[in-house]
């Protein structure tokens, strides 16, 4: 079934199943391994990409669902020029990875946060970043998120 | 910045460009020939087979270490970089390709010479070129916090102040001058007097041609310039914008995808597969049936998975359908009391101290089996080819060992094989070499397709085909004197584990008495952050504050004095009592804890401050205190530091894998649960160094105290001793009640 999705700027027209989960199509059709794949149920957060700009889990959401909509992975964080964003910059300067294979999800959702809400307290941290980082990197998530903050 | 460049090596086959390679501890010539005939040219030369120097200049540093985190690729060749006197910005690092030629050396060294446990094959060959010791037990291992401890100490270290003697050297002979007048200054050979100077790329041809030599003098720690800064870490970059390349994102030419099921009780088989529609869906290729276990291939990793969620399968449960984690649990009691087993530690006469005692105080204690849970499940892709060769991309935390695995079951030498080691997501032991589970699957499936087969474990096989950190039990009994000084220490355990020395005490306890009984159980065992110091750390630390509280002490005085012979602990005791204001106030309803534990050579004494919120325990913050000898990179240990303290605080809130009908009950996050960021503490990490002491590691040691940090703060808070992990098991808002109402 032709499916056209338009991700991270680009229109794309595909030829697959419409239940197809998004995180799939986005790295295995269309070679975008950033988003990462960690549980398939929709609980780690892991596959965190932007449709419409507002941070959605991938791995059970049906392609269908994100056509027409706007998809952003972290392939297109930084601009056309490859200019980190702040928040990717703040994320170098807080030493935030380690294994770093939930940082694309981390970074996501806290940009859809930041964008939602400029200037979060503590508790708006907690309640947007709900992702699961192994090595356990929230301390300096919670840092570099509170340095990009306005105010 | 230097720059980082993982895959050079290997896309180049042998590398463009030439220069000089130095190797490092007991340098053997032809091992730094080798990797010039490999990986140098006339423009880039080996000097040892760790180090290569460009004529343009720059600086190739080779480690043999995997990056999972831990800020490896950074630290190991800032040891090298230190000794070299080499300007860091024209380093550059590549991770030494799973070729026997980069086999540790000094890590091989570390295993026979520092009383750790040696395969049993290689036991009295002490005598032996570590190198050749280190390329038979196929050593490219990362773990065992063993990279700053052996490589970077014994071996980055030797291989960056060879090199340096040897560009020295050749500026000497260039320029017919004494060498004492010669200095290595920031990646250039000076000679003061004639003002003359050279860089190291333009010596590199030169220097290439001496021998390296495997006792150059070493520089004081006083005069390091590069160790002890906290350079940014080489991998982070990548790791921002999405083009970092793990294991999971390998893309090979005519590869096809796999998802599998295996039979769910360990030893289990399997018995008939109904296909359904599945071989005439869209894009599946095969169903490929195992001994034990299904896998489905098709033309995209999604519709293999869920072709393989829809099979009907029937597997047996071998001869363990009957167990469970209640008669785990029940046979390890009973092979406690029934066996006498073998001593670890031997001290005075516990028998007489226990006959003796004013006071005795039994416990028995815990830990349940734990998953790594890795963020990235387990994948490996594997392709044969026409001419006989294999090559494998996976993230694996032993490139040789992966290699040496895959050579002999797939039949071929080992130099038929090529592991390209891509990142991990994430290993803690559950990459290591011992636990190739998924590499073993995914090289029947490729042999069996005859195509390149990417296979993805989904998270449920993932979490219930582990090597788990093993469940553990302890009956501890000490003994009291009638002035309440602690005059027996026993502890009887089943299983015992590396590192041999985890269930030693530190205290000054005259009498001791600790010993291990055997106890099989057919759940896999693996390496597990910090390995046996998990379980012990928690068994010891919440046993001697349960001591201190008998005795009628604070807890953390009752450890300083029997601690006061030892000023390693001492010392990292005082200070995290200092950090964390022990003795200050606290916030209604909340309450600390202390515990301390020695463990790859790094001392760790942790501070937690808990309470309650709506009956669960919450810990809000978390100093620690950590003397690792030296500091190479503070920033990167702070970062390791702050990442044990959380994977532990994970294990001792909610870790617990339980077994029911011989199998793994849990499948996933939703029931395997993590700390997230509402549930973090604070950490403040503060470091102690100790001058001249060898550096211990950095990414394990503060995993082990934290587990008894909570449960002695919540005791201290509710009144109720936590024996057994994980706490969220135990109902702490009743025994708080009931404190408050005893007030």
């Amino acid at each position: 079934m032709a499916i056209t999705l338009k991700v991270n700027g680009e229109s794309r027209e595909l030829d697959i199943e419409p239940d197809m989960p998004l995180l799939w199509v986005l790295r295995d059709e269309l070679g975008l391994t950033g988003t990462k794949f960690g549980c398939g149920v929709s609980a780690c957060g892991a596959c965190t990409v932007h449709i419409n700009g507002q941070a959605v889990r991938t791995c059970m959401l049906p392609v269908s669902s994100a056509e027409g909509k706007d998809i952003t992975t972290i392939e297109a964080l930084s601009d056309e020029e490859k200019n980190l964003s702040a928040l990717q910059q703040a994320w170098i300067d807080h030493q935030v990875p380690q294994c770093g294979y939930c940082q694309s999800g981390m970074l996501m959702a806290a940009t859809a946060l930041l964008s939602n809400n400029p200037n979060p307290t503590d508790a708006d941290i907690d309640t947007a970043m709900t992702n699961v980082c192994r090595c356990g990197t929230y301390p300096r998530i919670r840092a570099a998120i509170r340095s990009v903050a306005v105010g | 910045m230097s720059k980082y460049s993982r895959r050079q090596i290997l896309l180049g086959g042998a590398a463009a460009g030439g220069a000089l390679l130095v190797g490092y501890g007991v340098l053997s010539p032809s091992r730094q020939q080798i990797a010039q005939t490999a990986h140098g040219s006339d423009e880039e030369h080996f000097v040892t087979q760790w180090i290569r120097i460009g004529t343009d200049n720059k600086i190739t540093i080779f480690v043999p270490h995997s990056e999972m985190g831990q800020g490896v690729h950074t630290s190991i060749p800032m040891m090298a970089a230190e000794e070299l006197e080499a300007d860091w910005e024209t380093i550059e690092v590549v991770q030494a390709p799973g070729e026997k030629i980069f086999a540790n050396g000094p890590l091989g060294q570390a295993y026979l010479l520092n009383g750790a446990t040696v395969p049993s094959a290689l036991k009295g060959m002490v005598n032996f070129s570590t190198f050749q010791i280190a390329e038979m037990m196929n050593l490219q291992i990362t773990g065992g916090s063993t990279a700053v401890r052996f490589t970077g100490h014994h071996g980055m270290r030797t291989a960056g102040a060879a090199a340096r003697e040897m560009l020295i050297m050749a500026a000497g002979q260039k320029w017919n001058v004494p060498l004492v007048e010669l200095e290595a200054v920031n990646s250039k050979i000076v000679h003061k007097k004639s003002g003359k100077s050279a860089t190291y790329g333009e010596l590199a041809t030169l220097a290439a041609q001496y021998t390296p030599s495997s006792t150059p003098p070493l520089k004081n720690n006083a005069d390091f310039k590069i160790i002890g800064t906290s350079i940014p870490r080489v991998d982070i970059p990548s790791k921002v914008d999405g083009t970092a390349e793990y294991g999971i994102d390998a893309k090979v030419d005519g590869m096809v995808y796999a998802a599998v099921r295996q039979a769910p009780v360990f030893g289990g088989e399997l018995v008939s597969v109904d296909k359904g529609d599945i071989p005439s869906r869209r894009g599946i290729i095969d169903v490929v049936e195992l001994s034990d276990a299904v896998v489905v291939v098709a033309d995209s990793y999604w519709r293999a998975q869920k072709a393989a969620n829809d099979l009907e399968i029937e597997f047996t449960s071998g001869n363990f359908g009957d167990v469970s984690t209640a008669s785990i649990n029940a046979q390890f009691d009973v092979d406690i009391a029934a066996n006498e087993g073998e001593a670890d530690v031997e001290v005075g006469d516990i028998a007489a101290s226990l006959a003796a005692a004013d006071k005795t105080l039994d416990a028995i204690y815990r830990v349940p089996f734990l998953a790594h849970a890795t963020m990235e499940p387990m994948n490996c892709t594997v392709a044969f080819h026409d001419e006989g060769t294999c090559e494998v991309w996976t993230g694996t935390q032993d490139v040789l060992g992966t290699r040496g695995f895959i050579a002999g079951l797939s039949g071929l030498d080992d130099d038929k094989v090529t592991v390209h080691p891509l990142m991990l997501g994430g290993g803690f032991g559950r990459r290591s070499a011992g636990s190739p589970n998924f590499l073993a699957l995914s090289v029947l499936v490729a042999q069996k397709i005859g195509k390149p087969v990417k296979l993805v474990w989904s998270r449920e096989e993932d979490i219930q085909h582990d090597y788990y950190r093993p469940s553990v039990t302890a009956h501890m009994r000490a003994a009291f004197d009638s002035e309440g000084n602690v005059t027996g220490w026993q502890n009887k355990y089943v299983r015992k584990d590396e590192p041999v020395e985890a269930s030693h005490i530190p205290y000054d306890v005259p009498n001791q008495n600790i010993r291990f009984v055997e106890s099989e159980v057919h759940v896999p065992y693996g390496p597990w952050r910090s390995v046996a110091h998990t379980q012990h750390t928690f068994f010891n630390e919440s046993f001697a504050d349960e001591l201190a509280h008998a005795a009628g002490k604070d807890p953390y005085i009752f450890r300083r004095e029997l601690l006061k012979d030892k000023p390693r602990h001492l010392a990292v005791l005082n200070k995290v009592a200092q950090m964390s204001k022990w003795d200050g106030p606290l916030e209604p309803g909340h309450a600390r804890g202390i515990a301390i534990q020695d463990s790859f050579q790094s001392l760790v004494a942790e501070v937690v401050d808990v309470s309650l919120v709506d009956g669960k325990p919450r810990v809000h913050k978390v100093w620690a205190a950590v003397d690792p000898g030296y500091v190479v990179n503070p920033d990167g240990a702070r970062a390791q530091v702050e990442s044990g303290i959380i994977y532990g605080l994970t294990a001792a809130l909610y870790g617990e894998i339980t077994i029911e009908g011989g199998q793994v009950m849990q499948e996933n996050f939703p029931d395997y649960e993590m700390i997230r960021m509402a549930d973090a503490p604070a950490i403040e990490v503060a470091f102690v160094e100790t001058p001249g002491a060898h550096p211990g590691g950095l990414g394990e040691p503060s995993t082990p105290p934290i587990a008894p940090a909570v449960a002695n703060a919540l005791f201290s808070l509710t009144g109720k001793r936590i024996r057994s992990l994980p706490i969220q098991n135990h109902d702490l808002l009743d025994s708080q009640q009931l404190a408050s109402a005893a007030d």
